[in-house]
């Protein structure tokens, strides 16, 4: 499923895209056009800038490979200031260490809205952290784009009309991983291994949704809280209930501590592992330090897991090498992982919809355009779900296999549903990124 | 009973009164203080106003009462946990009630360690108390359904009442009702220093042995200074939970608790004043660090510490420099200026400074 086509007619479907998108923003945003003079039509944007903020781990618990992903985004904006902005505006991107501590995260965001007077807040990092916060920006109407969470408790569009999420919720990726194990895995007793908040028990929902609740009995339903790094007995809780398949929905540090806990006891039963939870040079360094070089990346054998962007080692795939020069160029001293390619993404994704919004936008008439333009022609593999009354972003995932080298290769096609909804077949194809890598 | 009330006069009204006409200033500078800035200053005076009331509970225990807290980050959570709480189930009480209910709660726990605290010394009051510190919690993670675990409890802000018109900022508001309950808890406390319980205090930290010979109960003493420095960082806990908008474990940590601690060393130990200003580093100085790591153009791994290290280094930086805090270097440099310039109170020669004086308590 490499698409390595690259030929004119994705192309000019590429173009298609983007030039319907501009026609459509026309529409959607009445008076603003693309023509005439740069104004400072908002608070945060003038003639010449357009400022943006977000607060994110860069230290504490939270910090590894998620610190990341702003810097990631940053290489992209400058990248994009480098090759004249857009509409002639450069990006200022402010991003303040919140530590993953709701207090600092409530203080630095009204910096942010009250001293920074950015436009628009962009990829606030974590659901605590930002669940803290989500009620003042939206009373304040400042637009809220690309949570970096996948809480479904973004989509709330009458309480919180401002604010946006981006990648795929739990939920439904749990249902998709569901269906893989279904349909893949077939007959094999299953377990769950789970952090123990939104993020975990979304996910455990979807799988649920898939699986059916009572073809998973308690003693195989096993959870741990990111405070509390002993977990050998859930593991050995899962070894004793006879489950062949391990669905896990934790984050990085914990998936290494399951694998270790695991191999230690020699227990080897398939792991299915979210998208968060699963970054293959993360997990490795982790595996790595944590066993004090004893074990590494060969643990991961095996283990399925999901994606909604191009896989990181897909060295052929036009938006990995768009995102991977741009790292080397501007951010070298990042490791080339999932985190900085979902930074540039992220990046990538609110370029455009600066792009749409028009030369002159308002906070409202920004929001409005996300609503009502169709987001295509980036990296993502699902389609975005944005609409008046769904603020949800991507709305499904394609299943991945990790091979014994650390190879991602993916199988099958890619698959979108709702919370509550069927999942479906997803047919578009994949765009090509344009010529100069700014939509 | 003639003789006592007019001891009361001579030793207690002059006092008091110094203190209303202290804290009636106060308030009034911070009036005016907070109508002219804009609101995002006027958040930030609010967490200083919070940390300021934490900061004095604490001081009164660990600098006037010799008893060490770790844990006065959990006494906090006690209080943003019960205002938020409250407020679940009653969303209209009014922000007095809902305080004066933080305050009675984290009182009550305070009695309940305050018992177990006075039986205990020094590395081992300070491991009880980091108990607490680590322990709390993990309660909202256990009782999910009550607390919210991770996610914890959120609060919805404040709005300022309708007579002050709709263009009033609800940062302002928030600023004004901390501030007041700084300004009347520092009144308070100085009033109480200023009293026999406040003498008893010193007197145990400084000697058990002597206070108890001279007729103090140490034990009383020390679970009445407890009890009352819980009860401050009730207070503060609840009005944290208005300025932040949410009560999760993850603001609870045991940094919380070393911050305070900090914030009472660095502003000058046992001085209420000294927790005020404490507060005010603890509050701006990541303030002005915080922004550095977009912008610096450092490798990620070195711009995300730099606000770390650098308040760390005026951490190391004040205690090489002014040992007894700023409070501390502030008397010393007024010292100076009266050896040099005028007269000296206590007695001392002229152009002399006792440098080895420790900073006297106030």
């Amino acid at each position: 499923m490499k698409s390595v086509m690259g030929g004119s007619a994705t192309r000019i479907r590429a173009i298609a895209i983007v030039s319907l998108t501009g026609l459509l923003a026309a529409c959607g945003t009445s008076g603003d056009n693309t023509s005439g003079a740069n104004t400072a039509s908002a608070p945060g944007i003038t003639a010449t800038t357009v400022t943006i903020g977000s607060t994110q781990p860069l230290t504490g618990r939270a910090a590894p490979g998620y610190s990341e992903i702003s810097p990631a985004s940053n290489a992209y904006f400058r990248y994009l200031n480098d090759h004249g902005g857009i509409f002639g505006r450069k990006i200022t991107y402010y991003y303040y260490d919140d530590g993953y501590n709701p207090t600092n995260t409530a203080s630095l965001t009204r910096k942010l809205i009250l001293e920074d007077k950015v436009f628009s807040l962009f990829s606030a990092l974590g659901t605590p952290t930002h669940q803290a916060v989500v009620d003042y920006i939206n009373s304040q109407r400042v637009p809220d784009l690309f949570v970096s969470s996948g809480c479904n408790c973004w989509n709330d569009v009458s309480n919180h009309p401002f604010t946006f999420g981006w990648q795929p919720d739990y939920t439904i990726e749990g249902k998709i991983l569901g269906q893989y194990i279904n349909q893949a895995l077939s007959g094999k007793k299953v377990g769950y291994f789970y952090q123990n908040d939104e993020f975990g028990q979304d996910g455990v929902k979807g799988l649920d949704a898939s699986l059916g609740a009572s073809s998973v009995p308690d003693a195989a339903r096993q959870n741990y809280v990111p405070t509390n790094t002993s977990i050998k007995s859930q593991i050995a809780a899962l070894q004793a209930s006879g489950a062949q398949v391990v669905a896990a929905f934790s984050i990085p540090a914990f998936t290494a501590l399951a694998l270790l806990a695991a191999a230690g006891i020699g227990y080897h039963p398939t792991w299915v592992v979210s998208n968060v939870g699963s970054d293959v040079y993360t997990l490795t360094g982790l595996l790595k330090s944590f066993s004090k070089g004893a074990a590494g990346g060969q643990l991961l054998a095996g283990m399925v897991t999901d994606t909604y962007l191009p896989l990181v080692g897909d060295s052929a795939n036009p938006w990995i090498s768009l995102f991977k020069g741009i790292r080397d160029k501007y951010t070298s001293y990042l490791p080339w992982d999932g985190n900085v390619l979902y930074g540039m993404a992220q990046a990538y994704a609110f370029v455009q919809v600066l792009k749409a919004a028009g030369r002159n936008p308002t906070r409202a008439s920004f929001v409005k355009t996300l609503e009502t333009t169709r987001l295509g022609g980036g990296p993502g593999l699902a389609p975005y779900g944005y609409s008046t009354s769904n603020h949800l972003g991507f709305l499904g995932v394609q299943i991945a296999t990790i091979a014994a080298d650390g190879t991602v290769t993916t199988t099958g096609p890619v698959y979108q549903s709702s919370d509550s909804g069927p999942i479906t077949a997803y047919n578009g194809s994949p765009a090509t990124p344009p010529a100069n890598g700014i939509p | 009973m003639l003789a006592v009330s007019s001891r009361f006069d001579r030793l207690v009204r002059p006092t008091l009164g110094r203190h209303l006409l202290i804290g009636l200033g106060a308030a009034v500078v911070l009036l005016l203080l907070s109508s002219q800035i804009g609101a995002y200053d006027d958040y930030n005076l609010t967490e200083v106003a919070i940390f300021a009331i934490a900061a004095a509970g604490l001081t009164l225990l660990t600098g006037l009462n010799g008893q060490l807290s770790l844990g006065h980050g959990a006494l906090m959570a006690i209080g943003a946990y019960t205002a938020s709480l409250v407020l679940k189930q009653y969303h209209q009480l009014p922000v007095v009630a809902v305080l004066m209910i933080a305050v009675l709660s984290s009182g009550i726990i305070g009695i309940v360690f305050g018992f177990a605290a006075a039986r205990l010394r020094g590395p081992y009051l300070a491991g009880a108390t980091l108990t607490l510190a680590v322990a709390l919690p993990q309660v909202a993670f256990r009782f999910k359904s009550i607390f919210g675990g991770e996610s914890g409890l959120t609060v919805s802000p404040l709005s300022p009442p309708d007579w002050l018109g709709a263009d009033f900022p609800p940062e302002r508001w928030l600023a004004w009702i901390a501030l007041a309950a700084a300004v009347l808890t520092m009144l308070l406390l100085a009033n109480l220093l200023r009293s026999a319980p406040g003498r008893a205090f010193k007197a145990v930290r400084d000697n058990e042995a002597a206070a108890a010979l001279a007729g103090i109960d140490v034990a009383r003493t020390q679970v009445l200074a407890f009890v009352i420095s819980a009860a401050c960082a009730g207070l503060a806990g609840a009005l944290l939970a208005y300025w932040t908008g949410i009560t999760a474990p993850a603001g609870f940590t045991l940094a919380l608790s070393l911050q305070l601690l900090s914030a009472i060393v660095i502003g000058g130990l046992g001085s209420l004043a000294g927790a005020v200003w404490g507060s005010l580093v603890l509050v701006f100085v990541p303030l002005l660090t915080s922004g550095m790591a977009s912008r610096l153009s450092l490798p990620s791994s070195v711009a995300d510490n730099v606000p770390l290290a650098i308040y760390g280094g005026i951490l190391v930086i004040a205690m090489l420099v002014a040992p007894h805090g700023i409070q501390g270097a502030l008397r010393r440099i007024l010292a100076i200026g009266r050896a040099r310039w005028g007269h000296t109170p206590g007695g001392g020669q002229k152009g002399v400074v006792d440098w080895d004086d420790p900073a006297p308590d106030t």
